[in-house]
């Protein structure tokens, strides 16, 4: 009850502040409004405050190139104050009230789930830039973060090929990312014939301190004999006190590796990574990507924020990919009608910051590479292993009953986001 | 005499850490395989350079360790920049005038980094110093590299420090069970003594020995694994107990502030995790001017920190006190409400100042790692915060017992009329009694910040901790604060391992509901005319 009242108190406030602030003087013709859906307070302030700001900088960016369509972007934004159904809420608002043509937002699956109807029933644009659980496929939506197949899977390659790993520590927060995630990769690594009692999988809530049972158990679970690493898909704060608690304990990358999907230059910094140096992460961007045009950007970063120790991340680099295909799409279609840029998107290409070109799927997923990188002393990650190619985002996993048969194609004959290949129908099994 | 002796000793190693004037043809080849961006050839480059014996290979291999080995991408040159910065050419040992164009650092993988480790620990097992002897046997005990059998038989013979000998004898232990081609006696013996040692580590190679293919070796690997099992069972038995007094003693020093203004007082006060926070902020700027200032006085700066925090959340709590609960006393509802308004406020202020990412506060010397107790690791981190825990307890109840500002706040709380006929200012009381239970929240930030993240965030995490602890404890009263505390981390501790931390939350939320129940004023009831008022 006590949080219920908490969270109703801080949106009466934040809505009350945001009535009497963001009032628009007069409703301008020659404007195109992009939506910013990202908390700024509450406790995904953390990691979404940042991608605001990319978003500002992208659209400023933009209109000193002379807008799109020959009018100026103007952003629209709201704080859904990490709060799951002011998200529905400020969503609704975004599309009926400001009619904004497109909206960049969300970070957690549970305020994506929250907002999904929404856009479905308006027929608005979301571009969704974070690493997510798959099995979720709308015309609406634009998945510009990694499905499990771009992030968790390699991950886990690379430490079998590589380090040897036999033995699975599978650690995650309690939430529909992780258990998904782990759900998919308890039954990959099984068809690679990982025994039963290699893999151990443990969840803890939200936000927890005290990790030093759980280290203990790692450790245990690792003097099997077999090398073991961890997979993390702890989530936000929790890693910080996970992260000195293994420093402190003594597990070292080179005895038991750690490999998390929600840990990026963001996260480490507010962590003393000299005994962190040789865990690693898994994912499509890293800062320290050398090439021309991520130079490019996190100098207008610095230079946007003026903070020169701001640091990029993943998440930022999908809304640009995201940000950049949506131009491209409206210039394609000539307008910001929904209907013709969901169907002018798919197919559009653009540079990554990773040094090649992503390309938006018919299952509205990106084409991404997957790069693998090592914690180092000062922050950053050295980048250990690229994949060769691109990987192209996989909705419905492989490695799941029910959603192994399910493809999704949005284009004109099929238009579809759970088509079943076995039954030959629309609608199949999962949920759309 | 002896004094000059140790710096001849050190200058000796000094000079034979640089590397030597003309490298053998053999070692040019294992430098080339370095200075790549491969990290296969590197881990390679890595035990050729081992194995080269050429008397650089330990200085290029450390500067590898260090970070501090650069290559040039045209010739495959190597760089070894020294620690004072002066840049070498490690295949001649001579120092380069300017720093050629293009360098590139070499860089480390996990597996690079234990072929390093295992080649530093062939390379320094002579050292002189036994500390580091110590070390290159650890290093090979857990690197299992038969190409260092030889060079550890080599040492073995020479070491006189028992401590070390043990450590080497464990290391060939290690390697021996590890590389099948040992003698079966040798592996048994090699058994025996990882039993000895009884750790992780040991078990982990003990249970790796039971699948050998010498039955003898299988048989007695697996009857040691589990007799070490056993013992560290009951290891862990003793280490709940431990992680649970550590959790204990966080949730003492959460809610001991609170015991105060809610407990004391009754005052609903959902600001006090925001005091908390502050109490951290705190120590994360003191650590800034450090940093920038005095970066030699860092493992000063909680000490600095805490009556800094004391003060900056007891100046907090009296403007609060002053400002908003004086006019709202009995009127717990209106309370609530409002120390929550001022909670959020507090939280976004600082989100608004210094920006919504968590903020790095380093761990003092003191405070890092951890030492072994009997099969029991404890961390020194844990170790000070539970003293530091109690240090504060105590010091609260002699304040509250000992003092006459204590009697004078026991008093307004028993009988506040009373109280003020006999000329008590109770106002102002109340103000301080506040203003106490608010620096102490603070001080408990500045140890909460050794563990938790640093981020606006933070005293969100530990309200509801604190209100479960004080009524737990029972309103009022300090010892149940203790007792209620340590109670509720060591209960936590032992079902985790077996509910899990999700589901063993859960249980003791509705064994507290069942308790309060049963005991609504708590563990330690107050008796007398307080409660009846």
């Amino acid at each position: 009850m006590k949080t219920g009242m908490k969270q109703a108190l801080a949106a009466l406030a934040v809505a009350g502040g945001l009535a009497l602030a963001g009032a628009p003087a007069e409703a301008q013709q020659d404007v195109i409004k992009v939506g910013v859906l990202h908390s700024l307070s509450g406790t995904m302030a953390i990691s979404e405050t940042t991608l605001k700001d990319v978003m500002l900088m992208l659209i400023e960016e933009q209109n000193k190139k002379g807008g799109v369509l020959g009018k100026k972007l103007q952003a629209v934004v709201v704080d859904p104050a990490s709060n799951w159904p002011l998200f529905a809420e400020k969503a609704r608002e975004l599309l009926t009230k400001d009619k904004v043509a497109a909206t960049f937002g969300c970070w957690t699956s549970v305020s994506r789930k929250s907002v999904l109807p929404v856009f479905e029933e308006l027929n608005g644009i979301l571009f969704y830039p974070v690493q997510y659980e798959g099995e979720e496929s709308s015309r609406n939506i634009f998945y510009t973060g990694a499905a499990p197949n771009q992030q968790a899977i390699p991950a886990v390659d690379y430490l079998m090929q590589n380090e040897g790993v036999q033995r699975w520590v599978l650690e995650g927060t309690d939430y529909v990312y992780p258990r998904t995630t782990n759900k998919i990769l308890e039954a990959y690594l099984k068809s690679k014939g990982v025994k039963d009692e290699d893999i151990s999988v443990n969840y803890t809530p939200f936000g927890h301190s005290d990790w030093q049972t759980r280290v203990a158990a790692i450790k245990k679970f690792g003097s099997a004999g077999k090398k073991t690493a961890v997979v993390s898909t702890i989530n936000g704060d929790a890693n910080v006190p996970f992260y000195k608690e293994l420093a402190n304990q003594g597990v070292k990358a080179t005895d038991i590796p750690v490999v998390a999907f929600s840990v990026g230059e963001e996260e480490l910094a507010g962590i003393d990574t000299k005994p962190l140096v040789g865990h690693l992460a898994a994912w499509n961007y890293f800062q320290s990507v050398d090439n021309a045009a991520n130079k490019d950007f996190i100098a207008k970063w610095k230079a946007f924020t003026r903070n020169d120790r701001r640091v990029t991340n993943d998440p930022m680099e999908a809304h640009v990919i995201g940000f950049q295909m949506w131009v491209k799409a409206v210039e394609k279609a000539g307008t910001t009608d929904p209907d013709k840029v969901i169907d002018a998107l798919v197919g559009v290409s653009v540079p990554n910051l990773s040094g090649g070109y992503s390309t938006m799927m018919p299952n509205h997923h990106i084409t991404k590479p997957v790069l693998i990188g090592e914690v180092q002393e000062n922050g950053q990650f050295n980048i250990v292993s690229q994949t060769p190619g691109l990987v192209v985002g996989d909705e419905w996993s492989d490695y799941l009953e029910g959603s192994k048969d399910l493809i999704s194609d949005w284009r004109a004959p099929l238009s579809c986001g759970n088509f079943n290949v076995k039954t030959g129908k629309c609608g199949g099994q999962g949920k759309s | 005499m002896f004094r000059l002796f140790a710096l001849l000793c050190v200058t000796a190693a000094l000079l034979a850490a640089r590397p030597g004037p003309v490298a053998a043809q053999g070692t040019a080849d294992a430098f080339a395989l370095l200075a790549s961006d491969n990290y296969a050839d590197i881990e390679k480059g890595v035990v050729a350079v081992a194995a080269s014996g050429d008397p650089a290979a330990e200085a290029v291999l450390t500067a590898l360790a260090d970070g501090r080995l650069s290559y040039r991408p045209a010739d495959r040159a190597l760089f070894v920049r020294e620690k004072a910065g002066t840049l070498l050419d490690a295949a001649t040992g001579r120092p380069v005038a300017e720093a050629p164009a293009g360098l590139k650092p070499v860089r480390l993988n996990n597996r690079v980094r234990r072929a390093l480790e295992a080649a530093l620990g062939t390379l320094t097992l002579m050292a002189s110093d036994p500390a580091r002897r110590l070390a290159a046997a650890e290093a090979i005990f857990k690197s299992r590299d038969a190409a260092a059998l030889p060079m550890l038989a080599r040492a073995l013979a020479a070491e006189k420090d028992a401590r070390v000998r043990r450590a080497l004898e464990e290391a060939r232990a290690a390697v021996q069970l590890a590389t099948k081609d040992a003698a079966v006696s040798d592996r048994v013996a090699a058994v025996s003594l990882l039993e000895e040692r009884g750790d992780r580590e040991a078990l982990a190679l003990l249970s790796a020995a039971a699948a050998d293919a010498a039955p003898a070796v299988a048989l007695s690997a697996r009857t040691a694994a589990a007799a070490v099992e056993r013992r560290l069972a009951l290891a862990a038995a003793v280490q709940d107990v431990w992680y649970g007094l550590s959790l204990g003693s966080v949730l003492l020093l959460a809610a001991i502030g609170l015991a105060i203004t809610f407990g004391v007082m009754g005052i609903i006060n959902m600001a006090h995790g925001e005091m908390v926070m502050l109490g951290a902020y705190v120590t994360f700027l003191v650590q800034e001017v450090c940093r920038t200032r005095a970066p030699g006085l860092f493992d000063w700066s909680l000490p600095v920190a805490l009556p800094l925090a004391f003060l900056v959340a007891a100046g907090v709590g009296a403007a609060i006190e002053r400002g908003v609960i004086r006019h709202l006393y009995g009127r717990p509802l209106e309370t609530l409400l409002a120390t929550w308004g001022i909670s959020l406020i507090l939280q976004q202020g600082v989100r608004s100042l210094f920006g919504p990412t968590n903020r790095e506060v380093g761990a003092p010397s003191y405070m890092a790692g951890a030492f072994d107790l009997g099969g029991l690791s404890i961390t020194y981190g844990r170790l000070w915060i539970v003293a530091f825990a109690l240090a504060v307890f105590l010091g609260l109840l002699a304040v509250l017992r000992r003092t006459p500002f204590g009697l004078k706040m026991r008093a307004v709380t028993q009988n506040r009329r009373m109280a003020a006929a006999i000329g008590i200012r109770t106002p102002r009381v109340d103000t301080l009694a506040f203003a106490l239970g608010s620096g102490i929240a603070g001080i408990a930030g500045v140890a909460l910040s050794q563990i938790d993240n640093v981020s606006p965030n933070l005293g969100q995490s530990y309200i509801v901790d604190s209100f479960m602890v004080v009524v737990f404890g029972g309103v009022g009263n300090l010892w149940g604060t203790l007792v209620g505390a340590l109670t509720l981390g060591v209960a936590n501790k032992f079902l985790e391992p077996y509910a899990g931390a999700v589901l063993g939350k859960i249980l003791l939320l509705v064994f507290l509901i069942l308790f309060i129940q049963k005991r609504p004023r708590g563990l330690f009831a107050l008796r007398g005319r307080a409660v009846e008022a």
